[in-house]
């Protein structure tokens, strides 16, 4: 760890006063990316500026009947918010799919859309890594990359997975992130927050330098959806997403009027698949439906040496939650 | 009377319940309440702190260290490598004399690096943060050598060298060509790494020439002898404490290079230094269980018996040192066959040196002979269970000695009853139940039984409490706990007016806590001391102004914290004691290790029920019995948490665990607790364990022979072999994740 400046914000402009345009300044909610990497000394801020003093942790139903989440609100207390359980049981069960106890007591909402990936050759500090070192190369193409990396969105320049579960849920859901700046206040389209890798892997999300998250808007419900959250990893607790799936529909007797499928542990970013939901729109459940249509999803998927498995995997994923949810 | 004989006698008194029962662990309160001092809870003042600056290439030289920058950071003390380090000594890592480690490399001995994830710095400064912040600034600068990455890589660029432990009997070639069934199949596991909870820790201090150090260790003798190899100093001059660690695995068995440049440290500064071992380098550093590849050849004749065992193995060791795991230690003796081979042997890589991790030796190797012995019965169309009751030896053939005492074919069919195997459909894929596949499998668990010298003291003090002391350790086991039992049995006091001390070399030489041998070691000591201190005690009570004045010692019977006559007068310990003006009655005891009149070997058998849902591939361990003879069960519930932790723990070495190696430059990836995976709760089956508890009075007086790590032994077989049951899938390779089960998975493009 090395020495940094700290300050310590009441409000959201205070915050982004005290962070400037610098972006070696980290806005620090929960801590559990960035202490933790800031220890590893991959990241490495001169300053940081704790927003736990910022009265952002309500949620509140506007009139439009979308979901206004406070960007500090932990994810214990988003997954556990009973208009989340009741309209959202997708994010509540993604909330609670993730992490642990200890970790979503901490983590916030804006935190988590801001985690960074678990690619260890990030993380180590030392290996080729273009989102750490831009233009040092991928030292995950062609080596390990079994667990935590993605067979949708790479590119030659950066093969990590996206590591959340909650983002997954909500790109599903359809949001709005309200962010302030230097410039003001502005609202980014949740499904364009966060960025494929491309060649430039270090820039992973739409935020100009010193902005900050104030709150996440979940678009109104699905009128008489139904929503599930299905992970699917080796052990059954602790360990991010291998493929997973986030899936919202609204049937008419057994015929699936809308769908709205995303995808976890695939892809480079929370994966909205919109190919499956067109396939799926309008037809009659079937198994037979839900594997055509999941394989839509992989079309483009590349497989490296380790995960090529997630690709009917990832399909699994949706085909089960596709089956359970449509059931009877 | 033989010690036998006294034994049976006292089994028949009310008073030697404490044997056997289920108490809770007295060291309980303490770790609960954070009272209980672990090797990085020692602070002394002006404690100095040190953090490693670790290679980051697997091979090659040091080229340049440059320690300036670093060095005017805040803080900062001092900074040690192989250009300033006093000079230190090799210890000649005996076994036998009690100051082996495992990697006898010193610390910054030169530039050399051996592989990724080594010491090649320690910055102290006055705080842990600064430590490390220090650390981060050291610039090193290598000039790198290919790495050999992993076994395979090993045998090819550096072949193999001959192990130790090998076995021949019969001619086993000629066997499996003229038999009747054959199969030939080649198994392997990867490094697993010992992970527990506490990081390694060291703190030491001098005084006027004299070393303390708290280190997590699982042996303080021996690490004491072998510091005092190292810093050639008399060996009552250093005194090595472990009171706790939270736990160890085999993985703090010996000492490692951290121990050795913290107490260096320590001496050069003349000021306390800790280094705790980041998580990171708990996958380097600090030993692991070697990656193996093992080669199984079995056949039998047209009745079904073995008649040709040829079982070896190969081992990844480090460029330094000659670790072997023995994975065929228990093929030579568990099946009865005349035709057997065991070979060892090992190949270089860059990877730090192995070390023993619980069952090393019978973890991986089970894994290899009891998927094969699973696979023979398929072969010969027989029930596994049945094949193996028609070929488990009846004695141990390589030793040519009977066993001791061997219950497998009772805990074979004990387990099999309990779990309901004659219920099993042995078509593969045949038992459903909704969208899962239900597959059952078992295996035999098998570890020898093992105990060493030991010597101990027990005292019987004026307030009436007693005192024990030996300088074995409690590794999260329940030693405190059934030492305790055992001077309870003794003596009559009860537990709560009993102190423990162990985990500190000053006190009487006890053993390593490892090879499950703890109990059958230390227990008979702790009795010995104890019946000496008892006479001791009624000396004085049969003495001239004793209570029982005249009396004979035999004439006296132990009795509530005190002596009771025939006629039913007692006179508490505390009197007698006070009567003479007597501070304590004391008695100090040196037992022998094992003799070899038998083959001392403890038994079992697991059987695993696993589910299997193809529609999301997923993998779960449903259900496991296990029926476990370890002779004499000393406390029932640390016994039973023994083998259900083991057993857990033999879950993830089935399904989850695996260092990985970067193939290309030997740099193990997943080196933290999120991507090395190991079972957590919610991956806990229901797991019933049936402990025959059979005295082995063969053995040691209380016929106990260990239980911490036969649990572990043949688990992941008997999961493999359920999964076989389930999916048709023989996985021959740990361990076996989802990707391993999936049909038509795609391959990657090539570049």
């Amino acid at each position: 760890m090395r020495h940094f400046d700290y300050a310590r914000a009441g409000s959201a402009q205070q915050a982004v006063a005290a962070h400037g345009s610098d972006r070696e300044v980290s806005f620090l909610a929960g801590g559990t990316t960035l202490l933790d990497l800031v220890k590893l000394d991959v990241m490495q801020p001169h300053k940081i500026v704790d927003i736990n003093g910022v009265a952002l942790d309500k949620i509140e139903r506007l009139d439009d009947g979308r979901l206004r989440i406070g960007a500090m609100v932990t994810n214990t207390a988003l997954a556990r918010d009973q208009r989340v359980v009741d309209d959202y049981a997708v994010l509540s069960q993604a909330l609670l799919a993730g992490a642990s106890t200890q970790l979503r007591n901490k983590a916030t909402t804006g935190g988590n859309v801001m985690q960074r990936v678990r690619c260890p050759y990030f993380r180590d500090g030392v290996s080729d890594c273009n989102k750490r070192e831009p233009g040092s190369g991928c030292a995950a193409i062609g080596g390990v990359n079994r667990s935590v990396h993605a067979v949708l969105g790479t590119s030659d320049d950066c093969i990590a997975s996206h590591p959340s579960d909650m983002c997954v849920a909500m790109i599903a859901i359809g949001a709005t992130v309200e962010v302030q700046g230097p410039e003001g206040a502005r609202e980014i389209d949740f499904a364009d927050f966060h960025l494929l890798p491309g060649d430039t892997p270090a820039r992973e999300h739409a935020l100009e330098p010193g902005e900050l998250i104030t709150h996440v808007i979940l678009d109104a419900p699905l009128e008489g959806s139904r929503s599930a959250y299905l992970k699917l990893r080796d052990r059954q607790s602790y360990q991010f997403a291998l493929a997973s799936s986030a899936v919202i529909v609204q049937m008419d007797g057994n015929t699936i009027r809308e769908a709205r499928v995303a995808m976890g542990g695939v892809g480079t970013k929370p994966w909205r698949a919109p190919e499956v939901e067109a396939a799926l729109k309008g037809r009659p459940a079937s198994e037979k439906l839900f594997a055509e249509a999941a394989k839509l999803a992989f079309e483009n998927a590349i497989a490296y040496a380790h995960n090529g498995y997630k690709i009917p995997l990832g399909q699994q994923a949706i085909v089960r939650n596709l089956s359970d949810l449509t059931a009877a | 009377m033989s010690d036998n004989e006294k034994k049976s006698e006292k089994k028949s008194g009310d008073k030697r319940h404490i044997i056997g029962a289920g108490v809770p662990r007295i060291d309980g309160p303490d770790k609960l309440s954070g009272r209980a001092n672990y090797a990085a809870d020692n602070l002394p003042s002006n404690l100095a702190y040190g953090y490693g600056v670790f290679s980051t290439v697997a091979s090659g030289k040091i080229s340049k260290l440059s320690v300036d920058e670093a060095r005017k950071m805040p803080g900062v003390i001092d900074i040690f490598h192989h250009g300033h380090f006093p000079t230190l000594y090799h210890t000649p890592s005996s076994f036998a004399d009690g100051n082996k480690v495992e990697e006898t490399r010193l610390p910054f001995e030169d530039e050399r690096v051996y592989y990724e994830g080594q010491f090649v710095a320690l910055v102290v400064a006055d705080t842990f943060e600064n430590a490390r912040a220090a650390a981060r600034r050291v610039k090193v600068t290598y000039s790198t050598d290919k790495a050999v990455a992993n076994l395979d890589q090993g045998v090819e660029a550096n072949g193999t060298q001959a192990g130790s432990g090998n076995h021949d009997r019969g001619d086993a070639p000629s066997a499996f060509d003229g038999a009747a069934t054959t199969i030939d199949a080649t198994y392997r596991t990867p490094v697993e790494t010992h992970n527990p909870m506490e990081m390694h820790a060291s703190t030491a201090w001098w005084d006027n020439g004299d070393l303390t150090i708290f280190d997590a260790s699982q042996g303080v003798v021996v690490a004491r002898n072998a510091l005092s190899k190292i810093f050639a100093m008399p060996p009552e001059r250093i005194t090595v404490h472990a009171p706790y660690i939270g736990s160890g695995f085999g993985g703090k068995l010996w000492t490692w290079p951290h121990a050795i440049a913290t107490a260096a440290a320590s001496r050069e500064l003349g000021r306390p230094v800790q280094v705790v071992v980041p998580r990171q380098q708990m996958f380097t550093t600090v030993g692991h269980r070697p990656e193996t590849r093992q080669r199984l050849r079995l056949a039998t004749d047209a009745n079904g018996k073995l008649v040709s065992l040829r079982h070896e193995a190969i081992n990844t060791t480090s460029y330094t040192d000659q670790y072997v795991e023995t994975c065929g230690s228990v093929t030579k003796s568990l099946y009865s066959c005349p035709n057997l081979t065991v070979s060892h042997e090992t190949t270089q890589v860059n990877r730090g040196t192995p070390t023993s991790m619980r069952a090393p030796g019978a973890a991986p190797g089970l894994f290899a002979l009891e998927s094969a012995i699973d696979e023979m019965a398929l072969a010969v169309g027989a029930d596994p269970v049945q094949f193996r009751l028609d070929n488990y030896a009846e004695r141990d053939e390589s030793k040519d000695l009977d066993f001791s005492s061997n219950h497998i074919v009772e805990a074979t069919k004990q387990g099999a009853e309990r779990f309901g195997w004659a219920d099993r459909i042995p078509d593969i894929g045949s038992m459903k139940e909704g969208r899962e596949i239900v597959g059952y499998g078992m295996a035999a668990c098998n570890w020898e039984a093992l105990k060493m010298a030991c010597d101990a003291r027990v005292s019987i003090r004026a307030d009436g409490t007693a005192f024990a002391s030996c300088a074995t350790q409690d590794i999260g086991t329940g030693t405190y706990t059934i030492v305790a039992q055992a001077v309870s049995d003794v003596t009559g006091i009860a537990l709560d007016k009993i102190t423990v001390k162990l985990g500190d070399s000053s006190y009487p030489d006890g053993p390593v806590s490892g090879g499950s041998w703890a109990t059958a070691t230390t227990l008979p000591a702790i009795a010995g001391a104890a019946r000496k201190a008892l006479s001791e005690m009624k000396g004085y009570a049969t003495g001239s102004n004793g209570a029982f004045s005249g009396a004979s010692g035999d004439d006296l019977e132990v009795a509530d914290g005190g002596l009771r006559n025939a006629d039913g007068k007692q006179v508490s310990f505390a009197d007698i004691l006070a009567a003479g003006r007597y501070g304590s009655a004391d008695g100090e005891a040196h037992t022998d290790g094992a003799d070899s009149k038998y083959s001392y070997r403890s038994f079992g058998a697991h059987f695993v029920e696993v589910r299997w849902d193809p529609g999301i591939s997923h993998l779960r361990v449903a259900r496991v019995v296990s029926a476990i003879d370890v002779g004499k069960v000393i406390n029932e519930t640390t016994a039973r948490n023994q083998v259900e932790g083991a057993v857990v723990m033999g879950i993830g070495m089935g399904l989850f665990e695996a260092t990985e190696y970067d193939e290309r430059n030997a740099r193990p990836v997943n080196n933290d607790y999120a991507e090395y995976v190991v079972p957590v709760h919610a991956d806990q089956p229901d797991v019933d364990v049936i402990l025959l508890d059979y005295p082995d009075l063969a053995f040691n007086e209380y016929g106990a022979r260990g239980i911490g790590e036969i649990g572990i032994t043949g688990l992941a077989a008997a999961v493999a072999n359920a999964v076989h049951h389930a999916t048709g899938k023989r996985i021959r390779e740990l361990p076996i994740t989802l990707d391993k089960l999936m049909d038509d998975v795609p391959r990657a493009k090539t570049a």
